[in-house]
């Protein structure tokens, strides 16, 4: 028998989480210390396990590799399996899982609690990239919410309250409506596999709707459905408003998770469901959402300039670095795609670390207001060469991971329309002048704020944490094709099929006409 | 001929049967001495009952020239809302003792309200029909008025039986009707002179009247008034079985009378159904944001949740049938679970229905918080809850039958009615003031809602227990 490498991977952190609940006791100080050790050797097992996953990937296949399969219920069946877009997602998140437990290390309220919320967590986002059958997809998709919602409730800050439902409430309407697109589909298809339906066609004959004539049909509803969910989760412009909010009221931990993998689900989900399966009414849609990614880019970059929160500032510049992600994924050529899954795999290592760095200022000093800081450099060399580094990620720098993935969306971009190159061009621009005016503000200048004259540099631990994020980010700067390798075929075959589609789809409307004058 | 009938209702005999004698036991052993041994033995005999119902026959059976239907759709029913009542009836035994109300007469009645649903779900006949709504009706009119020395139970049994005698006015104008325009009662004639010679003007009003009546037992808006009242005001067990066992009966009743007896006419009570599911989806989910006695919102989750179910319905399909029992059982599963919590809801030996009280409660008893946010996310139909399945199944069922507006707005509704329930997790976890409930948990309840939770949490992954195709098997035979 094979044994179920990805379930096992993906229900490890749950088991653990399981054990948790159940082994340990009390609120002491030895129990405390046990959960977070073990939750960090559950995690590090989890990430070594996935190692295999890696090993086991023949890079060099487009096909879903690892599959398992076995019933479910009635008619959905529980399916899991990997392609080169999926497997770095989970490798990302597993990768990054350890460090968020290590990055929680001074947590003190209800930690076992925080732990094991953390552990589902990582099964659940896990669950996500692996899952093949459409229903179970949305189970993970879905699901993910609870932990997050406790996360940000219980260990949140000032406005935990109201930033928990708006997260919810919010992700859960965007998520629903894809719900029903997915029942559609099932009812349409007779299958929820997501293989299958990655092969089926879709109508996108014009149909009249009250009045109203929607071109591209079924395919058009369907894809709208799917935005809603994946463009809140992504989230875009103008449905991001909810990400500053759980961001600033997120520990930092929980904003790690979100930014790093969380928001990593909508991109995943446009090239997992709206692309392959919908291409003729992704392509009616192409400059929509390119219009939406400009806006997103300029409009979030000017936003994150005026900010006095350090928190809300990441938080709007992860908007502005979607949409360089959504923007590559519609402009659907090569270097289009493979920059987004690129950005959005250097983006987890880089705003990871950006929310790192402002949780280890924030433990000193408990406030994350920019005008409460300046001249760190005099007393935090360390930091301040860390957050240099991750600042100039963050601007996409070249020889950061951050320049690989903005330079390849947006040359993209170009072959599809110039002028959307353009304006994301300038969001480059803007972006650097504020990640570039924070670091200013924050590291540069004397020490003159009487508050921070005692202010220690990061210890051990704290540097530790950074040492795997400032490996990846250079590692990928500088050899991207440890990526692009990987996702490589995979995303040529995804396009492939969206051409062949949208070739086909073309020779029904010329034919057409043909047609009826032939009769 | 006669034991041929006789045997195929003998689960209602006998259940009826021992409710006289129990009552008559009662009587003469003393005033209450032996309620509890009652209690006890009522709930022996419906969770046997149970057994016995779901493991004695097969295929279908008719008695009393059509009278009386035993087939797997009405075995399905039986099952659930025995064993709900079973399990309500035994949670119940603490809260009646404690708060002094252990009388004989309440297995009694429970034991006579459940007779009363199986002849309901087993109705063939708008006559056995009516029977056996009346004899459930007349039961809980009465228990709801359980707390005799109480204003607010009396008010709840009195407002529950003037509004339940006139929704049972309109459901008897309704079949005669209905036996005015076609000469008969018996479901499978009416269904024959439907198919014969189309529905009648007269027919239809009679269809309306009978769906209103009907409407009004599962309290589906707009015809919910009294289910808030009546939930609030009566003693917690008399709410806590109100909302699993009679909304069981009443669904598969709704469903039989509108598949068995007007089939050939789906599409003109689909439209009478789609409403009622979308007023009740709305209606319970909006107007549960404002309460804070948890009994009430627990009604209007009621009403909501009959909306959902009637999305099944309303499809007129198989599927949309199967979906239906699917959603009632795990309906009646997270309902015992959620009053096995509020059963022990109390401080300072009195019990509370403030939502209130639930602040902090995390800190307080973390793994009961912790069960009632699993109850809780699966009321608000999150995965991997089975609560996500049950929509799903409507939903989905809804969407085959190119439903799909009714689907959005059923969605819709489930994420507005997701904020009340995230209310009360955010209460237990995110809360700010401690004033804890005092009450400890008794062992019985401590178990039902593990169980439940336990169940929902886990119940996708093992098939839901194989109730999903025994559900499928018993909407089939509806549709023979």
């Amino acid at each position: 028998m094979e044994i179920p490498l990805l379930s096992f991977v993906t229900f490890l952190p749950a088991l653990g989480a399981v054990a948790m609940g159940l082994l340990l006791r009390g609120n002491d100080e030895w129990a405390v210390r046990n959960s977070k050790i073990m939750a960090l050797f559950v995690t590090t097992i989890t990430f070594l396990l996935s190692l295999f996953i890696l090993a086991g990937f023949d890079p060099s296949s487009s096909d879903f590799q690892l599959v398992e399969d076995r019933e479910w219920l009635g008619g959905l069946r529980y399916r899991m399996g990997v392609d080169g877009i999926s497997i770095l997602f989970v490798m990302l998140t597993t990768v990054l899982m350890p460090l968020v437990i290590g990055a929680s290390w001074n947590v003190s309220h209800r930690v076992k609690e925080y732990m094991i919320a953390f552990l589902i967590l990582e099964t659940l986002m896990i669950g996500v990239f692996c899952a093949l059958d459409m229903i179970l997809f949305y189970l993970f998709f879905e699901a993910g919410l609870i932990p997050m919602f406790f996360i940000i409730g219980i260990w949140g800050g000032k406005d935990r309250v109201y930033a928990a439902f708006k997260f919810f409430l919010y992700t859960l309407l965007g998520s629903v409506l894809m719900l029903i697109a997915m029942m559609y589909m099932i009812a349409e298809a007779g299958t929820s596999d997501i293989v299958a339906l990655l092969g089926t066609e879709f109508s996108f004959a014009t149909f009249e709707f009250a009045g109203i004539e929607i071109v591209g049909g079924a395919q058009l509803l369907l894809w709208l459905a799917f935005f809603a969910s994946f463009a809140v989760k992504m989230p875009m412009w103008p449905v991001h408003t909810w990400l500053p909010d759980a961001h600033v009221q997120a520990p930092t931990a929980g904003s790690i998770v979100l930014a790093a993998i969380l928001l990593k689900m909508g991109g995943y989900g446009f090239l997992r469901f709206s692309l392959p399966m919908f291409p003729v009414a992704s392509d009616i849609m192409a400059n929509f959402v390119f219009a939406l990614s400009v806006i997103a880019i300029i409009y979030t970059s000017l936003v994150a300039l005026v900010q006095d929160d350090m928190k809300k500032l990441i938080a709007y510049s992860s908007v502005a670095h979607m949409g360089f992600v959504t923007m590559g994924i519609f402009a659907a050529n090569q270097q289009g795609v493979d920059g987004a899954i690129f950005q959005m795999i250097s983006h987890g290592f880089i705003s990871g670390a950006l929310f790192l760095a402002v949780g280890v200022i924030y433990d000193r000093m408990h406030t994350r207001e920019i005008a409460a800081f300046g001249g760190l450099v005099n007393r935090m060399p360390a930091f301040a060469l860390i957050f240099l580094l991750f600042t100039m990620g963050n601007v996409g720098l070249p020889g950061t991971s951050g320049f690989v993935g903005e330079f390849l969306t947006l040359s993209g971009a170009f072959q599809a329309n110039t002028w959307v190159a353009f304006g994301a061009a300038t969001g480059v621009i803007l972006s650097a002048g504020y990640a570039l005016w924070l670091y200013r503000r924050v590291v540069f200048g004397d020490l003159v704020k009487e508050s921070l004259s005692t202010i220690t540099d990061m210890d051990r631990r704290e540097k530790l944490l950074f040492v795997p994020f400032v490996f990846f980010t250079l590692l990928l700067g500088v050899y991207p094709s440890l990526v692009t390798d990987i996702i490589g075929p995979s995303v040529e075959a995804l396009l492939d099929s969206y051409n062949f589609a949208l070739e086909e789809a073309g020779m029904v409307a010329d034919t057409a006409p043909h047609m009826t004058t032939g009769h | 001929m006669l034991s041929e009938n006789l045997t195929i209702v003998l689960p209602e005999l006998l259940l009826a049967g021992f409710a006289m004698i129990a009552l008559i036991f009662g009587v003469f052993a003393g005033k209450d001495k032996q309620a509890e041994f009652i209690l006890f033995a009522t709930v022996a005999v419906l969770a046997i009952l149970a057994l016995v119902v779901g493991t004695r026959s097969e295929g279908t059976h008719i008695a009393f020239n059509g009278a009386f239907v035993d087939d797997g759709f009405a075995r399905f029913t039986k099952v659930t809302l025995l064993l709900g009542a079973s399990i309500m009836l035994l949670l119940s035994r603490e809260y009646l003792k404690r708060y002094d109300l252990m009388k004989f007469e309440f297995p009694v009645l429970i034991a006579l309200a459940c007779v009363g649903m199986m002849m309901m779900v087993s109705a063939g006949d708008l006559m056995s029909l009516y029977m056996g709504l009346e004899l459930q009706s007349l039961a809980l009119y009465v228990v709801a008025a359980f707390r005799r020395d109480s204003l607010r139970s009396t008010e709840a049994g009195l407002k529950y039986f003037v509004l339940g005698a006139l929704s049972s006015g309109l459901l008897l104008y309704g079949a005669s009707l209905v036996y005015g325009y076609t000469g008969t009662t018996v479901f499978a004639g009416i269904s024959a002179i439907i198919v014969d010679e189309g529905i009648s003007m007269g027919l239809l009003i009679g269809l309306v009247f009978l769906t209103t009546g009907l409407a009004f037992k599962i309290s589906a808006a707009p015809f919910h008034m009294w289910t808030p009242d009546v939930y609030e005001g009566s003693p917690t067990p008399v709410t806590a079985f109100f909302a699993t066992a009679p909304k069981v009966a009443a669904a598969g009743m709704f469903a039989r009378v509108l598949l068995d007896g007007f089939g050939a006419a789906v599409a003109d009570w689909q439209q009478i159904l789609t409403f009622l599911a979308i007023f009740s989806m709305f209606l319970g989910s909006i107007a549960a944001i404002g309460q804070t006695n948890i009994k009430r919102l627990m009604a209007y989750s009621s009403i909501g949740h009959m909306g959902f179910a009637l999305i099944g319905l309303a499809a007129g399909t198989q599927a949309g049938v199967a979906s239906l029992l699917i959603y009632m059982a795990i309906y009646v599963v997270m309902n015992v679970g959620t009053f096995a919590f509020i059963l022990n809801m109390e401080r300072d030996g009195r019990p509370i229905t403030d939502i209130g009280a639930l602040n902090q409660y995390s800190t307080v008893a973390p793994g009961r918080a912790f069960a009632l946010a699993i109850l809780m996310f699966s009321m608000a139909g999150i995965p991997p809850m089975l609560g996500f399945f049950s929509k799903y199944y409507v939903f989905a069922a809804a969407v085959d039958a190119g439903m799909i507006p009714l689907a959005i707005l059923g969605v819709v509704a489930s994420v507005i009615s997701a904020f009340y329930y995230l209310r009360i997790v955010k209460l237990m976890y995110f809360g700010e003031d401690i004033d804890p409930l005092t009450g400890r948990m008794p062992l019985a309840h401590g178990i039902a809602l593990t169980a439940s939770a336990v169940v929902l949490l886990l119940g996708s992954f093992v098939q839901m227990f194989g109730v999903e195709t025994l559900a499928v098997q018993a909407a089939a035979s509806l549709f023979n």
